[in-house]
């Protein structure tokens, strides 16, 4: 949907009399969210935005399976960029439109269950998988829980603040217990046992080096369409609405239009890496959607920074890298205490995670007047 | 909301639910009136549990997610205590002052130095509860613990009329959530410090400036709360059983209490424990593999409806 349409879809006329009349005295057209002016992004200029560490990082994932075993392509790789996508979705909702919803992974699993239902899972569940083919359950699974996180946004948005944790924590262990205990839809405690990604045009999609490629794909996919959105009237209106929910709406914009909005776009991101999940994992039951998996969302979204959409991707790769490696540092069993220390330490002492602990650094030591840079 | 509109919504939900109740009295009377007591005995452990969640958020709009993790704690701590004393009255002592000692322990090392930010302190109380959780699953291991209910109450009560017999302990509980409730009804209207706690859920900082240390009472606040949990961990040791995700299991039902009954409001958390206590059993009871799809509909028709909850008043 373009700009305009976002405009007359969301605002009254004294909306976009107000818009217009900020951006200008902005001068030209900047609107301050954060502490960084960020300039629209229209699409001939959109080459002006990447600058070199982009190329290193893109050109570096790209590399990544050339060089990377099977394993760390697979098993980090791919891993870290669904779950980081899920995150991103969190970081969208929670950094940029002040809603911190627990409810992603919760998206993401109803997306998982879908190509489960809709798709081809193991012949035990034979019953209950309708075996479409491929592309009908990934779109089905994907619209449905985008439908299924716009009702979740409309739920919570009738409160604020930290009642929105609350009431999407309640959503998210209650679809967990749902799981659970119906074996009609849900299949029970067991879940769905071989849920593979397919063979598109001769490519095994289940292969390492072309999954990998799949989540890149999908990653940066939606890491451009978060920064996209953020310069978008759309996008920035959601950040006024965070800064100062009142004052939007005396100034003509529709608050809960916007909040819901932002859940069921935040929705489509979860929605995309649940499938990407789903297929990594090749299985999905109550466990892939439990209050572990919700906290971990919660956690690489934190770990890495909800000031800025790479913060996801980074906080899961840290994420993912505890996890395997864990082992060789204390015993498997005690994953959740050091990751439990890490999330602790990081809330505690570094509010906007790795990446705000970064910048830290950076005006600590290359700007020694502090701020300017 | 119209007066018209009122009478129209209490119809739309409750000829259904007379109907049901005709039809469930008709077809298992038995059945039915069990389901009644069991809705109930469930309500009032939930009660104790949220009604610490309740008050710790009404004074300090502090989430305390760790909450599921204290009642597992208090319970594992009863457990212990009742199989070595084999005094139930201890446990439930142990259980209470060892998570008020924790909650304590809590407030004084941790969120006292963060104020008024309500989003990290909850995200502290997620970390705080992961490591709990983790720590009680490496000293006591996942295998399920029940303890005992005590002498005077282990058995069921015979010759009720209409249900035949029902589990002591489990009637016995009944009384003890509403002793709890007017206890601590009594001692928010009735006493010094309750009254301190009213004036701070009102305003903190008119509180502060009229001379009371907000922290000495904030701390007293988040140990009640966090000894509530406990204690209705020791007592969910019996009724239910301890094992690791109960902590989950008794946060979620916290968080829907407090949700449907009001944030902030000790008469709302009874309210809301009683619907989730009975829509949950009566759930079980009659479309077992749906049962929580009935909690989760009463929580999307309050907050459609009633955002704050039944008796939840503006933050």
């Amino acid at each position: 949907m373009s700009a305009a349409n976002w405009r007359n879809a969301m605002n009254s006329g004294a909306g976009r009399a107000a818009m217009r009349a900020r951006v200008s005295a902005n001068g030209a057209g900047t609107l301050v969210a954060g502490d960084r002016a960020l300039p629209p992004i229209s699409i001939p200029t959109f080459w002006r935005h990447i600058g070199a560490r982009h190329v290193v990082v893109i050109l570096f994932a790209l590399a990544y399976p050339w060089f990377a075993t099977p394993f760390f392509t697979f098993q980090i790789g791919a891993q870290s960029l669904a779950l980081g996508l899920i995150a991103l979705s969190l970081t969208f909702l929670g950094g940029y439109g002040g809603m911190v919803s627990l409810a992603q992974i919760t998206v993401a699993g109803i997306a998982g269950y879908g190509i489960a239902i809709f798709g081809a899972a193991s012949a035990a569940d034979a019953t209950i998988s309708l075996g479409w083919p491929w592309w009908v359950a990934v779109l089905i699974s994907i619209v449905i829980a985008t439908v299924c996180a716009a009702f979740i946004g409309w739920l919570s948005v009738r409160t604020e603040g930290i009642y929105t944790i609350m009431i999407t924590l309640a959503v998210g262990v209650a679809f967990y217990y749902l799981c659970l205990q119906n074996y009609s839809v849900f299949n029970g405690f067991q879940g769905f046992q071989r849920v593979h990604a397919p063979t598109v045009l001769g490519v095994n999609l289940r292969d390492a080096m072309p999954f990998y490629y799949l989540a890149l794909f999908w990653s940066l996919a939606g890491y451009f369409f978060v920064k996209y959105l953020l310069r978008a009237p759309f996008g920035i209106a959601l950040q006024g609405i965070r800064d100062n929910p009142r004052r939007m709406n005396s100034l003509g914009f529709n608050v809960t239009a916007h909040r819901i909005a932002a859940y069921a776009l935040a929705g489509v991101i979860a929605a995309v890496g649940g499938v990407l999940l789903v297929w990594y994992n090749g299985l999905i039951g109550p466990g892939s959607v439990g209050t572990s998996w919700i906290i971990n969302i919660l956690i690489i979204a934190v770990l890495g920074g909800m000031r800025h959409p790479i913060g996801p991707f980074l906080g899961a790769v840290v994420f993912v890298l505890l996890q395997t490696f864990a082992i060789d540092l204390i015993d498997r069993e005690r994953f959740n205490l050091l990751i439990g220390a890490v999330f602790l330490v990081i809330v505690l002492f570094s509010p906007d995670g790795l990446l705000g602990w970064w910048a830290g650094l950076k005006s600590k030591f290359l700007t020694p007047r502090g701020g300017v840079r | 909301m119209r007066k018209s509109w009122k009478i129209f919504w209490t119809l739309v939900i409750g000829l259904p639910l007379i109907a049901f109740v005709v039809w469930g009295l008709w077809d298992n009377t038995r059945l039915f009136v069990v389901t009644f007591l069991n809705g109930m005995t469930l309500a009032s452990l939930y009660f104790i549990v949220a009604a610490g969640f309740t008050l710790v958020f009404g004074l300090m709009r502090n989430v305390n997610l760790a909450h599921g993790s204290l009642y597992l704690l208090g319970g594992y701590l009863g457990f212990l205590v009742a199989q070595h004393t084999g005094w139930f009255v201890l446990a439930l002592a142990a259980g209470f002052a060892g998570a008020a000692l924790v909650g304590l322990l809590m407030q004084v090392s941790v969120f006292r130095f963060m104020p008024g930010e309500d989003l990290r302190q909850t995200l502290v109380t997620i970390a705080l509860s992961i490591i709990i959780a983790d720590l009680l699953l490496w000293w006591l291991g996942g295998t399920v613990h029940q303890a005992d209910a005590p002498e005077l109450l282990s058995g069921p009560l015979r010759d009720i009329p209409l249900i035949k017999a029902y589990s002591k302990y489990r009637l016995a509980l009944l009384p003890i959530g509403i002793a709890i409730g007017v206890a601590l009804w009594l001692f928010l209207n009735r006493t010094r410090v309750g009254m301190m706690i009213r004036a701070g859920v009102d305003d903190r900082a008119m509180l502060s400036a009229a001379g009371v240390n907000v922290n000495v009472l904030f701390a007293v606040t988040f140990a009640i709360g966090a000894g509530l949990a406990g204690f209705g961990g020791v007592i969910g040791a019996v009724e239910l059983s301890m094992a690791p995700g109960e902590d989950v299991r008794l946060l979620l039902a916290s968080l829907i209490v407090v949700i449907i009954g009001g944030m902030g409001s000790v008469v709302g958390a009874a309210l809301g424990a009683s619907i989730l206590g009975l829509a949950e059993t009566y759930g079980l009871a009659y479309a077992p593999t749906y049962s929580v799809v009935f909690t989760f509909v009463i929580l999307a028709l309050v907050l459609a409806f009633r955002p704050r909850g039944f008796l939840g008043r503006p933050a």
